[in-house]
């Protein structure tokens, strides 16, 4: 019981109530109660030792201490933007944090109103109608927009074109996803880290149901043609998607201008900073698809006294109702990030969400202007504008380069043999002078 | 009871104003971009820190949570949620991106391994993944591993079905469907439990997997196991156990030793990381030394020399999330292993199922089988077990599970979880009783004293407003 070693220490029961309870139910012990044959009763021992709270905490807090302590300049996909304390101490309020899905909507609406508004931000965002309250990262989200277009579209195709610079991550997370459905993935070349707009049109066709594009895409350049792209797809019958994050989608093309259907990403670029990839699934699409959508959705709706109120609502399409034939197996999801990404959001407000996104663009044009600078390097090496990261070009092997930079106390990616790619946003801009000084002593 | 919500009302028409009935603004959107890359305008809601601060102190209010009172939703299984773990996931060194140098991140590769083999160790299993990002995942992971397993044996087009109990939970069937199998159904028998003949009729070499829950969702451990697994495996099959109800089994049971092949660990269930209102989780899968070869990348291993470093196993499906997962709901699982140790997991079990078994012998209804694992399901009989749930929001407590399973009628399926105390419990069976006196007109009334009352589930399914822009329509 609660402070002694020996039993769990969240369980309250003292010795006397065990014994009371033991006492009702009819049983002479606990172990009584386990109906378990002798045959495959386990009677060993895990050898995992228990510790007090403070051992358990000084334990797992020197296991992370083997980390080292490097500036990171590291996107790809993954990305921090610095998280006010408010969203910390709100998000941790013990009501929020411990509790379940919102079975029982009476008593939960105030995460259901937080889960509303999360929603609501994302369709002003997108342009789209529809937001759905979180899937697990932009990966998996993804991977369920191509099964709603497999779900959602009339004609046949079963090609999904995805641009041949997908992280390959992601490129398996979709072939897994896809891999027991009729659906097969097909890549794209790319130009200047941006999708080949003519071999698109080349490889869009009547077999084609899902084409995706990036904006920013995963080496940090803004796509331009992403009108193009759609009417491509649309011509090819084909559903668009289009990735993005919270932040980009504050300043870059509105998907629903671009003829987006479908909008995913990692939503996780608000509210959460490195967190070791994990993320939050955005999704929005057209309301066309509403009942075809993956995931929960949070709807208004009026109590007794005729007072609006919220609940999860559609919830036929989910997997607890309908089973093999949900629109998704996702039971538990990312609620809690999103409502981190929600309070994030909305401390920043749409000018700070601009700004933000404003600085995205101007922070690493000033540092490619920099580090071009040096003799040896060339920044950027696509000639497109950026969000947060470009590639940079070096004259002597990037292993060695990103080694020595990461002796410096820097890490970057290695993304070619001598190509190295660089992410800047507010949480290390104080550091991009040192980087500039590291980079021109590495060449 | 003395469980009360704050009643922040604003006029007739809201509770709590939403962000944007608060104060939007419609900035128009200018950069140094060319004009036809960027948007026009945007327009969200802008309020101060103060007023967000207690927009969501007051929306915090009206929402329920372990630490509010007592949860017991059957199959989900909502204890407390210790503290310091949330801590050290707040830790600046548990905060780094993941395509640093493996060198670099020895702490959290260390840790993924030591969570590796804590899991392994408590499953029977012989390698774990921790790529999953909720137990759902960790069935798609888990039927993706047995699927490669099969086509490695020439039988991948041969075997296109996955065997499920009609008492399993619906992410199991949707998960078998997602990897492209057909489902089969397989009957409970009368007891509640698998039935033998059933099963026999049901595999043979079109057979991929059976997925069990072991207690099942009626908190009934499968006896039989050893036969079940027999049978499953000498049609070739494989075994899956869903790992929803291991809260069950710590120290008692493990799954490799019951002969299972793979297995899902829900450690936001187990292992007490917290739900946060429907996520994240994190559903780690175990499997045994021939499945190994098949699991996700980045797999964690230690060498020789002690360094931590990822690999690809040879037959890797790949990956299932973009990076390693949930990683910050690792952390807490890999502490509240290291805090609860051999003696507090099998601690926590024994206190499980004695709460559950205390609070069945309590509870006014009919319980239709038993003995009990770590939860039961009452039938509410006459009354309607939606209604029953409702008018126990009155009482202080969160209600059951309702309707589910629904091989048993009017079904409130119960899970205490061993940090109820027998105070707690008794006071969850006075409400359960309480409520069983009552008439429908009152239940049908029910309930009076939340935030908000009976909310319309129809209109909000038939007329969808899913967002404020929506709201006006």
């Amino acid at each position: 019981m609660s402070g002694q070693r020996g039993g769990s220490p969240y369980a309250p029961h003292t010795p006397d109530e065990t014994a009371e309870m033991l006492d009702a139910v009819g049983v002479d012990s606990e172990e009584d109660l386990f109906d378990i044959p002798a045959s495959v009763r386990f009677d060993g021992e895990f050898g995992l030792d228990a510790r007090s709270e403070q051992e358990a905490r000084r334990h797992v807090g020197d296991l992370l201490g083997a980390n080292d302590d490097l500036t990171e300049f590291l996107g790809r996909g993954h990305y921090a933007h610095y998280v006010p304390s408010l969203v910390d101490h709100l998000s941790q309020r013990s009501e929020f944090i411990t509790s379940y899905t919102q079975y029982q909507p009476e008593v939960t609406q105030g995460f259901l109103q937080v889960l509303f508004e999360y929603q609501s931000m994302l369709v002003e965002l997108t342009g789209l109608e529809i937001a759905n309250c979180s899937m697990y990262d932009g990966a998996t989200a993804l991977a369920e927009a191509a099964l709603l277009a497999d779900r959602a579209r009339s004609v046949d195709g079963t090609a999904v074109l995805v641009p041949e610079n997908l992280r390959t991550a992601q490129f398996e997370v979709l072939e897994n996803y896809l891999g027991g459905q009729d659906l097969h993935v097909e890549t794209v070349p790319t130009v200047d880290g941006t999708l080949d707009v003519d071999a698109l049109r080349e490889a869009a066709d009547a077999d084609t149901a899902f084409v995706y594009a990036e904006n920013p895409t995963v080496t940090g350049a803004i796509e331009e043609s992403l009108r193009e792209i759609g009417d491509i797809a649309d011509e090819a019958g084909a559903l668009f998607c289009l990735g993005s994050d919270p932040v980009a989608l504050s300043l870059l093309q509105r998907p629903s201008d671009v003829g987006a259907d479908v909008v995913v990403g990692d939503a996780a670029a608000l509210g959460v900073g490195h967190a070791y990839g994990m993320g939050l699934g955005l999704f929005a699409c057209r309301e066309e698809f509403l009942r075809q959508v993956p995931g929960r959705l949070v709807g208004a709706s009026e109590d007794q006294n005729g007072v609006r109120a919220y609940t999860l609502t559609l919830q036929t399409r989910e997997q607890h109702i309908r089973r093999e034939r949900a629109t998704s197996n996702i039971c538990t999801n990312q609620a809690w990030v999103a409502l981190r990404t929600a309070i994030h959001a909305a401390s920043l407000g749409p000018q700070g969400l601009v700004d933000l996104a404003n600085d995205m663009v101007d922070l690493p044009r000033a540092l490619a202007a920099d580090l071009d600078a040096i003799d040896g390097v060339t920044a950027p090496v696509h000639d497109r504008h950026h969000f947060r990261e470009f590639v940079v070009a070096v004259d002597r092997p990037a292993g060695e380069v990103c080694e020595e930079l990461e002796t410096d106390g820097f890490a970057v990616h290695q993304v070619g043999d001598t190509e190295i790619q660089v992410c800047i946003t507010d949480v290390n801009e104080h550091a991009a002078d040192d980087l500039v000084a590291a980079f021109e002593e590495a060449l | 009871m003395n469980y009360d919500q704050a009643r922040w009302t604003h006029d007739d028409e809201t509770y709590e104003p939403l962000l944007s009935e608060k104060g939007t603004r419609d900035v128009e959107v200018e950069s140094s971009l060319p004009d036809d890359l960027t948007r026009d305008s945007l327009e969200l809601p802008e309020l101060s820190e103060p007023e967000l601060a207690r927009h969501y102190v007051r929306l915090s209010e009206q929402n329920y949570g372990v630490d509010s009172g007592p949860y017991p939703l059957g199959s989900c299984t909502m204890k407390y949620n210790p503290k310091f773990t949330e801590d050290l996931a707040a830790r600046p060194s548990a905060a780094v991106h993941p395509d640093r140098s493996e060198e670099s991140v020895q702490g959290t590769l260390g840790l993924m391994h030591g969570l590796q083999d804590q899991l392994a160790r408590i499953g029977g299993m012989d390698a774990v993944t921790l790529q999953p990002p909720a137990g759902a995942a960790g069935e798609f992971a888990g039927i993706r591993i047995a699927a490669a397993f099969h086509e490695a044996n020439g039988e991948g087009d041969q075997r296109t079905e996955i065997v499920i109990p009609d008492s399993a939970h619906g992410t199991n069937f949707a998960s078998a469907a997602l990897a492209g199998y057909d489902v089969v159904e397989l009957p409970s028998a009368d007891d509640g439990r698998v039935d033998l003949d059933a099963l026999d009729a049901a595999v043979g070499e079109e057979t991929a997997a059976l997925m069990l829950t072991n207690p099942n969702t009626l908190g009934l451990f499968e006896r039989d196991i050893e036969t079940i697994a027999e049978t499953v495996h000498d049609a070739g099959g494989l075994l899956y156990y869903d790992g929803a109800n291991l809260n069950a089994l710590l120290g008692r049971a493990r799954p490799g030793d019951m002969g299972f092949d793979i297995m899902h660990y829900n450690v936001h269930k187990t292992f007490a990381t917290p739900h946060g209102g429907g996520g994240p989780g994190a559903g780690p899968v175990g499997v045994v030394d021939r499945l190994a070869d098949f699991l996700p990348d980045p797999h964690v291993r230690q060498t020789d020399d002690g360094v931590f470093e990822t690999y690809t196993p040879e037959n890797s499906v790949g990956h299932l999330h973009g990076f390693a997962g949930n990683w910050l709901v690792l952390v807490k699982a890999y502490a509240y292993i290291a805090r609860l140790g051999d003696d507090g997991l099998s601690d926590a079990s024994a206190k499980a199922v004695l709460n559950a078994n205390y609070l069945a012998e309590r509870v006014p209804y009919d319980v239709p089988h038993g003995p009990f694992h770590h939860e039961f399901v009452a039938s509410a009989g006459d009354q309607d077990a939606a209604d029953v749930a409702k008018r126990m929001l009155d009482y202080g407590v969160h209600p059951p599970t309702t309707k589910w399973p629904d091989i048993v009628p009017e079904a409130l399926m119960t899970e205490p979880t061993e940090v109820e105390s027998k105070r707690s419990l008794d006071q969850l069976a006075d409400a359960f009783t309480a409520v069983a006196d009552e008439d429908d007109e009152t239940l049908h009334a029910a309930p009076e004293r939340t935030t908000a009352r009976r909310i319309d589930q129809t209109t909000a399914a038939r007329n969808p407003r899913l967002s404020w822009q929506a709201l006006d329509d």
